[in-house]
């Protein structure tokens, strides 16, 4: 409890890092967890942790080849200054992201350039802006790359990469169908207020190489998986690839490839991975074992998707997935993947992804204690319900198609 | 007497129109633009959700924050170059309509556009932040249509009554 609270609350300005390695090892110190449990948690969460790494370099390194300039000049330039047809693009693109490059990429990198291309048309930001918000965690279904919570998943759930995101196509399709239906109806004002035409379209580079380099990493992905190789791999190729073409052009420095991949980050997540663990060896699991509903039938899977939701909300999507995880992945990889459903896009309900959150950053006024809470809580409440139970049918028809039920 | 002109992306070229054209005072123009904080704001709640990654420095609510304030004055240099007569301007961060409400204290006339569904007139041709705004001007209010008036002839017959 009190590394969650640390992780939210960061006293002092500090790294999430610095209390949960201490309390993880604490927690092997104390004997609370085996040793042997504590290294098999580190080897499992090992190549996923460098796999994030991998791809939150490459992010980076598409955003310094001006991947993401590029995509904003684009959507100027398809919207023809209609508000209804920027929301359209900004929908495809931030779902393409995050599937690709992850939600922290559309969170950090894309936002900023959707609010700078609303500006240049002259619509109004909030649809567009929100839109990211809300597709940083619904479009995050496709691929274990796209959100954390899928690299730990797909670890534990004993699914091959394609196999992964062959399952949850159509979930994502459809919670993002869902998403935009909401925002069209939600939004009807800010987008009929209309906009003008992009004055001059900005000269828009063409970073032909990075989408290249991306396009191949994503090959590299079904490759590897084919040849049963970590796709990781393909990752640390594709940002090795992007690396040395920065380095070699003076446009980046080794400490900035270093600092991009978020050290301090990976190491809360195994440290946050091995304190979970004992805590679900000691307790949680019965506590919660009878809460989730075993089978992979259709109610079934909704009761689980909904208990993920909830949790995520109350505690943030990270501890959700872990605490869940050892509980569901007996039931098979329909469980597993409604669990993801349930983590990602349940965060939606409130702007700062959890409870938790959202309560510590009223508490401490946080510059964004401005946003109103009642129309982001409207908002949420029409969007996580309708594509929650979209996506959760659509994953139970893509089980029945492919005969994966176990 | 001042006039005050609410500029909202999308909608404002009519209100500087109706400006020019009708203000009382033509040297008494203020133009204004309330900037929301809530999109800065929701950026910043997005990045704040993504547990671990603790760098305030990749926070793009800074980002958001700084891109809102150059294109509201951006915006604010377009309307002053469409009016082409001395104003002044009067940036203001906040609640939109409770902000408008409150710059239009004192003045003699506040222009603002319907920016709500028009194809169906009715209520909901206000958006709720101008309905507000409607209700609550402690002055004059002047209400423009961003593209050309409809005409009479597009108008509804009248409820049968029995």
């Amino acid at each position: 409890m009190a590394v969650l609270v640390c992780a939210v609350v960061r006293p002092w300005g500090w790294p999430e890092a610095v209390v949960a390695v201490p309390a993880a090892g604490l927690v092997i110190g104390t004997g609370a967890i085996p040793l042997g449990h504590a290294r098999a948690e580190a080897e499992r969460l090992g190549p996923v942790v460098g796999f994030l790494a991998a791809v939150l370099v490459l992010a980076q390194l598409c955003d310094d080849e001006g991947l993401f300039d590029a995509c904003g000049a684009w959507m100027a330039r398809a919207a023809a200054g209609r508000p209804r047809g920027l929301l359209a693009w900004v929908f495809v693109i931030a779902s393409v992201v995050t599937a690709v490059l992850s939600l922290d990429a559309t969170v950090v990198l894309l936002t900023p350039v959707v609010f700078a291309t609303a500006a240049r048309i002259g619509a109004r930001p909030k649809p567009h802006v929100f839109a990211c918000t809300h597709l940083s965690n619904t479009a995050s279904l496709l691929l274990p790359v796209s959100n954390l919570t899928n690299l730990l998943a797909f670890t534990a759930g004993g699914l091959s990469f394609t196999r992964f995101a062959v399952l949850m196509a159509l979930p994502w399709l459809v919670a993002v169908a869902a998403e935009y239906l909401v925002f069209r109806r939600f939004f009807a004002t800010d987008l009929d207020a209309g906009a003008r035409a992009p004055a001059a379209p900005g000269p828009a580079g063409r970073p032909v190489f990075a989408l290249a380099t991306v396009c191949c990493t994503l090959a590299g992905f079904v490759l590897a998986s084919a040849v049963d190789v970590s796709p990781a791999w393909a990752a640390l190729a594709g940002a090795l690839v992007l690396a040395v073409r920065a380095l070699a052009r003076g446009r980046t420095t080794p400490a900035a490839v270093a600092r991009s991949a978020a050290l301090p980050f990976l190491a809360f997540v195994l440290a946050l991975g091995i304190v979970v663990r004992a805590v679900v060896d000691n307790g949680l699991a019965e506590a919660l074992g009878h809460l989730v509903p075993a089978g992979t039938g259709l109610p079934a899977l909704l009761g689980v998707a909904a208990l993920a939701a909830v949790l995520a909300n109350l505690i943030n999507n990270l501890p959700a997935v872990l605490v869940l995880l050892p509980l569901t992945a007996p039931s098979g990889p329909g469980a597993v993947l409604a669990v993801l459903l349930g983590v990602n896009i349940g965060p939606n309900l409130t702007y700062a992804g959890s409870l938790a959150t959202l309560l510590w950053r009223r508490i401490v006024h946080e510059h964004d204690t401005d946003v109103d809470l009642r129309e982001f809580t409207r908002l949420g409440l029409l969007a996580v319900p309708t594509a929650l139970a979209g996506a959760v049918v659509a994953l139970w028809a893509a089980l029945h198609a492919t005969g994966g039920r176990m | 007497m001042t006039t005050v002109v609410w500029i909202a992306e999308g909608t404002w070229p009519a209100c500087v129109d109706a400006a020019r054209a009708l203000a009382p005072e033509p040297a008494g123009i203020v133009l204004l633009h309330v900037t929301a904080p809530d999109v800065p704001g929701a950026a910043c709640g997005a990045y704040a959700g993504l547990l671990g990654r603790g760098r305030p420095e990749r926070d793009p609510g800074a980002r958001l924050e700084r891109a809102a304030a150059a294109s509201a004055a951006e915006l604010l240099d377009a309307a002053a170059a469409r009016l082409g007569r001395p104003c002044s301007r009067l940036e203001r961060t906040g609640r939109v309509e409770r902000e408008v409400v409150a710059a239009a204290e004192g003045a003699g006339l506040l222009v603002l556009a319907r920016d709500g569904d028009r194809n169906r007139l009715g209520p909901r041709s206000l958006g709720p932040e101008s309905r507000f705004v409607v209700d609550h001007a402690p002055c004059p209010v002047l209400l423009v249509w961003p593209e050309p008036a409809p005409d009479v002839g597009t108008i509804p017959p009248p409820p049968r009554r029995p």
